[in-house]
């Protein structure tokens, strides 16, 4: 006699673990944490070495001074620099239910995984090192979940997300949010960049972020190109910046009155 | 995730969970119909993936504490992250602070055996958890209880 075997959902007892229903609570606790902040734009790049985290903290230091509340979560845990980039430097207070992020250059309120990790040494996690590939993209979804809903960002005018290359680290930060963000995205001007770039933005398009334009970063002669033109003609949005190397700060306000 | 009886059709409800050793994760599970229990074990890279997502099985009874994941699973973190991090202070040994339950000598020790980069943490976490409870002794075996009670897998 076959066995009768019922469907998960059939099976509507009471259940005591509700994995779901925890998943259901790191939800709405980022989507509660983030109530008070108005935009959050993500600065993005296919490619490394742009300058993401450059740009990231000179515009959110203009916008400082230009009188909005704002805050900086540097989401490359593997290479953050944000931090240093704000002279935010730690430690962190933990205060009830969150933790204070760092008041950096111009009041901009920062949280990096620099914050977290000794001097010099790698993000690493405990737990079956052959396996790591299985469960370490896990693990660093879970971190960027608390450092969206378990610091104290407050009243925000805008939460710049500033993110490692490529996309993944995207994908993450949209499954994660009740809403998609704002995106910036910055490139240098080679073809090579524009290679790199154009892929992260059709993924972030194809996710229903709002593109807000092109940053053109280390414009000049040092690297050929014109791959602000050209990403910004194919997915008509604006060219917003075109960054020289040694920006002054008119470069960066300039900027911040386009956002 | 859930368990069927197959014999008697009825969901099966979750009693326990411990951590026997060796990275191994056991969670209980009993019919409520004709008491069997199944015991649920998962090896150490399934423990590790239950932690990464940051539930619980067999849930929690407690808020989770703020950057709980990273806290308890990072291994590289520095020993300044936090304000609250560091040594018992005096005002916070013996009898407890702010009518807190009372420290033994020995869970002071095992307390400060922990990485100072969530020492602070898994204190507040077995305070609150003797508080809820009605315990007026943090002693090693509380912690133990705790920390198998809780899904404190990392800590």
């Amino acid at each position: 006699m076959p066995l009768r075997i019922r469907t998960y959902h059939e099976l509507t007892e009471a259940d005591r673990s509700g994995l779901g229903a925890q998943v259901g609570a790191q939800r709405r606790r980022v989507a509660e944490r983030l109530a008070p902040v108005q935009r959050i734009v993500a600065v993005m790049s296919g490619k490394g070495g742009v300058g993401k985290s450059f740009v990231t903290a000179h515009l959110a230091r203009a916008l400082a001074r230009a009188g909005r509340r704002v805050g900086a979560l540097d989401a490359d845990l593997n290479g953050p620099t944000l931090a240093r980039l704000l002279a935010a430097a730690g430690p962190l207070a933990v205060t009830g239910d969150a933790v204070e992020p760092v008041a950096g250059a111009d009041g901009v309120r920062c949280v990096s995984m620099a914050h977290l990790l000794e001097d010099g040494k790698p993000l690493a996690f405990k737990g079956p090192e052959n396996d790591a590939f299985i469960w370490r993209g896990a693990l660093e979804a879970a971190a960027l979940r608390e450092l969206l809903s378990d610091v104290a960002w407050g009243a925000l005018d805008v939460l710049l997300v500033d993110l490692p290359p490529g996309v993944a680290r995207l994908h993450e930060l949209l499954d994660l949010l009740p809403a998609p963000p704002d995106v910036l995205t910055v490139t240098i001007p080679t073809v090579e960049s524009a290679d790199a770039v154009r892929r992260t933005l059709h993924a972030a398009r194809e996710r229903g972020t709002r593109l807000l334009g092109v940053i053109e970063n280390m414009a000049g002669p040092q690297f050929p190109g014109d791959a602000g033109d050209t990403l910004a003609r194919e997915f008509a949005i604006p060219l917003l910046a075109r960054i020289p190397f040694n920006p002054g700060d008119a470069v960066w306000q300039a900027l911040g009155g386009r956002l | 995730m859930k368990f069927l009886c197959v014999e008697c059709d009825r969901q099966m409800t979750f009693e326990e969970r411990r951590l026997p050793g060796d990275g191994t994760l056991a969670a209980a599970f009993k019919c409520p119909a004709c008491g069997r229990v199944v015991g649920l074990l998962t090896n150490p890279m399934e423990t590790q993936l239950v932690a990464s997502l940051g539930v619980k099985i067999g849930g929690t009874t407690i808020a989770a504490e703020p950057l709980e994941t990273i806290r308890s699973q990072v291994t590289t973190g520095r020993e300044d992250a936090f304000t609250e991090s560091g040594a018992l202070k005096d005002t916070e040994r013996g009898a407890g602070s702010g009518g807190g339950p009372h420290w033994t000598g020995e869970a002071e020790a095992r307390l400060a055996r922990v990485p100072t980069f969530v020492r602070g943490m898994v204190k507040k976490i077995y305070a609150d958890y003797a508080k809820d409870r009605g315990i007026a002794e943090i002693t090693p075996a509380m912690m133990d209880a705790a920390r198998t009670e809780l899904g404190l897998e990392g800590m």
